[in-house]
């Protein structure tokens, strides 16, 4: 190995290490919990009805995107996807 | 009188005056253009300045009020950031079209009659053009080419609605025109092209993308804001505007979810954010307005601010499909970081700059019980933070790590990406300052704890949503391709008429050139070398075949050419022809 070589380059980052991927991950599954166990105890006031309804925004939010992501892959991708050159003929 | 100059004049000269410095002078004077240009602009009391006659009507280089000042001052702040970015830039060709390009957008949005609009609209077209173009690769000439044209048709559109305009009412005055007249629709399907509307919009995400990486910062800020501030001043309240601008937020976030180039993912997001403008001029009232001016206003800077994260990303790696990028953290990590203030700033995080504004089009949506509406804004919410939020980060700083090692980017690229940072977080910190300089009073306040924790419990779970999917194997797979959208009908059309056109046209010609150049001519001269002979021979062909008497065509035909070539006619063939057209021409006037 030359001695040229960057050593910073050789430093591991953070995410390389499984238990930081991990910690993220229990962070945003606590963030998930608290926020929707707030809506337990704090009554939202909202100007549609539904809005201050237990978990409204949250189950919103999660099948919204759910949804999303479906509809792009199964229905949006088949359909408009073609060969990066489709364009190049 | 004032001691000011028209708000565009010193981008515009100046920047035209650009290619005669070098070095440190040239890179100091890309700098002070809009900062000059923005102590300018401070000078100018509301009202209308610089009015001289034209045809008839008048035209006003500047009327100041503070819908077009709020405009005025976001544009300069975004020139001056763009030009910070792009300070790198020695190419003429962009460092004139930047600075031209911003200046037009400032002369459009204070122009207080059509026609000064329009040559500022042009300029827009005209300048924004070469940025895509200087890129200087086919795909660049190919993009800046459409570009052009598009923005060239919908040019023409307005001019069109403009006159048709003029002429009816005798105003040139840029004010309310609201929808109903031939020429309102023209002037608005003309702005829509601008705007990026749903089958209007791909020239937008065709050449965002394919533009050189500073070109882009520049593009992604002032085309579609000054569409919107037109909007703004013609057709505010606008019911079609509301239908228009739900599509836009919601169709392409779908794209942007499968789409590989980030840019194009950033265009695509684009397009979503400008949505939520859209339908607030659309419904119309003081607190949609000002969300649409105020979401207007953050989105330059945050869209400009995740543009330029990905410029940075391309310029040091030369690459920006998510497929090559990953794990960029390690390398770029100013630039991460600022990139992810920026997906917090659109995706409405409470704090950052999103949040105070889209939040008034949404509130003013269900102010007006506008459920469905609504229901599509909220969903539009989640997926910008999705696909624009999540996805850009996700891929390119984080995800798999691709193993590309580079330096972090230059300084003068951070120093623009940390002041639009900045910008985001104090805007989303301290929403009033935005709130005063809007177009209509308001004491709108966007902290509540019901809204804080409703916009939370919307993104944490979009969050969830998207690590869930992303640990199944469900979300996916970036994949290296071309995805197919309404450019579609004048990129493959244009073929498929190309290629009807020759075949019918060609056909056409090539059947005329066998029937009239070859065989007509070649009958026509074989006819004329003995008209007289040939006049006997078929005449005596005719009458033979009609009587049914005995043939004896070769020795009459002999008879006949021995004939007319010794001449031997009582009566000369000119001679006969002459009376016959006499003949002919006497039954005709006869027959009168």
């Amino acid at each position: 190995m030359s001695k040229h070589t960057i050593s910073t380059d050789e430093k591991p980052g953070m995410f390389d290490k499984p238990q930081n991927v991990k910690r993220v991950l229990y962070a945003l599954f606590t963030c998930v919990v608290l926020l929707l166990s707030i809506d337990l105890f704090y009554h939202k006031h909202g100007i549609f009805t539904w809005e201050s309804s237990f978990g409204f925004y949250s189950v919103y939010g999660f099948v919204a995107c759910v949804i999303l992501v479906i509809i792009a892959k199964y229905v949006l991708r088949p359909l408009v996807m073609r060969k990066e050159d489709y364009y190049n003929d | 009188m004032i001691n000011a100059l028209p708000p565009a004049v010193i981008m515009i000269l100046g920047g035209l005056l650009v290619p005669l410095f070098k070095g440190r002078a040239k890179q100091a004077l890309l700098l002070l253009l809009p900062v000059i240009s923005f102590i300018n602009l401070l000078q100018l009391p509301h009202g209308s300045h610089w009015v001289y006659p034209f045809l008839g009507d008048q035209i006003i280089l500047a009327r100041v009020d503070k819908l077009s000042l709020i405009f005025g001052y976001i544009f300069h702040l975004v020139a001056f950031l763009s030009a910070l970015y792009a300070l790198h830039v020695k190419d003429n060709v962009q460092n004139v079209a930047g600075t031209v390009y911003a200046g037009a957008a400032i002369g459009a949005v204070f122009a207080g009659d059509m026609f000064t609009l329009f040559v500022f609209w042009e300029m827009l077209t005209i300048s924004a053009t070469f940025l895509i173009l200087a890129r200087r690769t086919e795909r660049a000439l190919g993009a800046g080419f459409r570009y052009f044209m598009v923005h060239v048709a919908g040019g023409l559109c307005l001019l069109a609605g403009i006159i048709m305009h003029v002429s009816q009412t005798g105003s040139a005055a840029f004010d309310l025109i609201g929808l109903g007249t031939t020429a309102s629709w023209f002037i608005f399907v003309g702005i829509g092209v601008n705007c990026a509307w749903p089958f209007l919009h791909p020239w937008l995400t065709d050449a965002y993308p394919e533009a050189t990486i500073t070109g882009t910062i520049f593009l992604s800020a002032f085309t579609t804001k000054t569409a919107i501030y037109a909007l703004a001043r013609a057709f505010p309240g606008t019911e079609e505007l509301i239908f228009i601008g739900g599509a836009m937020a919601a169709f392409p976030i779908f794209y942007a979810v499968i789409e590989n180039d980030l840019r194009r993912v950033l265009a695509y997001s684009l397009i979503n954010q400008v949505g939520f403008m859209v339908v607030g001029i659309g419904i119309g009232t003081a607190l949609s307005i000002n969300g649409a001016v105020a979401h207007a206003f953050n989105d330059l800077l945050f869209k400009g601010l995740l543009f330029m994260t990905m410029g940075a990303v391309m310029y040091r790696t030369g690459k920006i499909n998510a497929t090559d990028l990953g794990g960029l953290y390690k390398s770029m990590p100013w630039t991460c970081g600022f990139c992810i203030v920026g997906a917090a700033s659109i995706s409405a995080f409470p704090l950052f700059s999103g949040f105070v504004s889209k939040s008034m089009v949404m509130e003013a949506a269900a102010h007006g019980d506008m459920r469905w509406l609504w229901f599509i804004l909220l969903f539009a919410s989640a997926g910008v933070f999705h696909h624009a939020g999540i996805k850009i980060p996700f891929f390119a700083f984080f995800s798999h790590d691709s193993g590309i090692r580079c330096k972090e980017a230059p300084r003068h690229m951070l120093l623009a990406m940390g002041i639009s940072a900045i910008l985001c977080i104090l805007i989303g910190c301290f929403p009033q300052y935005l709130y005063s300089m809007l177009p209509y009073a308001t004491d709108y306040q966007p902290y509540s704890i019901s809204h804080v924790l409703a916009q939370s419990q919307l993104l944490v779970f979009s969050a969830l949503a998207f690590t869930l999917l992303l640990l199944a194997g469900i979300y996916p797979a970036e994949i290296r391709s071309v995805n197919v959208d309404a450019d579609w009908i004048y990129r493959k059309g244009g073929h498929q008429i190309y290629r009807f056109c020759k075949w019918a046209f060609n056909g056409i010609n090539d059947w005329a050139d066998r029937i009239f150049v070859q065989q007509f001519t070649k009958l026509l001269a074989q006819f004329f070398e003995e008209p007289g002979g040939n006049l006997q021979k078929y005449g005596y062909r005719l009458w033979v075949e009609g009587c049914g008497i005995p043939d004896d065509q070769e020795h009459v035909g002999k008879k006949i050419d021995s004939r007319s070539r010794t001449a031997a006619y009582p009566v000369g063939v000119g001679v006969l022809l002459a009376v016959m057209i006499l003949a002919l021409a006497s039954l005709l006037l006869y027959l009168r």
